[in-house]
């Protein structure tokens, strides 16, 4: 089982297909996941969002592309790009703001609306 | 192999490994930086997928954007005035198992399902028109609903971030 399942990972490996994107962009978010649990850092926490965005984003576009160059998820991708602009701004404000009321942007350590 | 697998190799490449310094890195600057790489990997990997427009946007909004907001944010938020900005980590180990249980079902599912996918469109045609021609036809709403949704955000983020004098 286990030989036949390595034989069968390593004949899959040079033919690129719409699995192998969808590995990259899984291995995007696991990533991205990690790096928003983990991070102290807000902003840190902000970067690993953007990560999952983008691995949403790479799903999105191979499903488009090996649908038939359905461009809907194009689209769909589009709007994910406009959102995660406004999210970021809004996101970089507030952690301004708790920056100038805090002192710290450690998200463990501000556990208060006001201080 | 031919050259699309190569080139795929090589944007999957860097695309995984500047992910996992913005990740791993304690350095914040580093992270900032190889989040450039890595967005600069997505947008190869979108243009092998046929999907010139989503490139060049991804070029233009992630790196020019959203990479100088984080990059703005980390710099003003730090005291220290150097590029040796160090953050630190928490709940490491229950992050590392759900990040893990998360790709190998994720990967599981794409695996058992990678023989029944179709084969890829030969269309050489450029995207952009076609975007903008769905954009205003079947989509016209949600452009809409998402413009006003931008303005919100940008008039709220410049109220929010904008320094209110104490009297």
């Amino acid at each position: 089982m286990d030989t036949s399942l390595f034989s069968r990972v390593l004949a899959w490996l040079p033919n690129v297909q719409l699995a192998h994107f969808l590995i990259v962009s899984a291995i995007l978010f696991a990533l991205g996941l990690y790096g928003m649990i983990t991070r102290r850092n807000a902003i840190m926490v902000l970067m690993g969002l953007e990560l999952v965005l983008n691995a949403a984003n790479v799903n999105l576009i191979a499903f488009s592309h090996y649908g038939g160059l359905n461009l809907d998820g194009q689209v769909a991708a589009v709007f994910v790009i406009i959102l995660a602009a406004a999210e970021a701004a809004v996101a970089l404000a507030i952690v301004l703001n708790i920056f100038h009321r805090f002192q710290t942007v450690n998200v463990d350590e501000v556990s208060s609306l006001k201080e | 192999m031919d050259t699309f697998d190569i080139v795929f190799y090589a944007f999957a490449a860097i695309t995984v490994l500047s992910a996992f310094v913005v990740v791993f890195s304690r350095n914040m600057m580093y992270a900032a930086f190889s989040l450039l790489f890595t967005f600069f990997g997505v947008a190869g990997l979108y243009v092998l997928l046929q999907a010139d427009f989503l490139a060049v946007t991804q070029i233009l909004i992630y790196v020019g954007g959203i990479l100088v907001l984080m990059l703005f944010g980390v710099m003003l938020t730090n005291k220290v005035v150097s590029v040796d900005i160090k953050t630190g980590t928490i709940h490491t180990i229950p992050a590392m198992i759900l990040a893990a249980i998360v790709f190998g079902s994720l990967a599981a599912v794409f695996y058992a399902t990678w023989s029944k996918v179709p084969e890829p469109a030969t269309s050489a045609s450029t995207t952009t028109r076609a975007i903008g021609e769905l954009l205003m036809t079947r989509y016209v709403l949600p452009f809409e609903v998402a413009s006003v949704i931008l303005l919100a955000a940008l008039v709220g983020a410049a109220l929010l971030a904008r320094r209110t004098r104490k009297s």
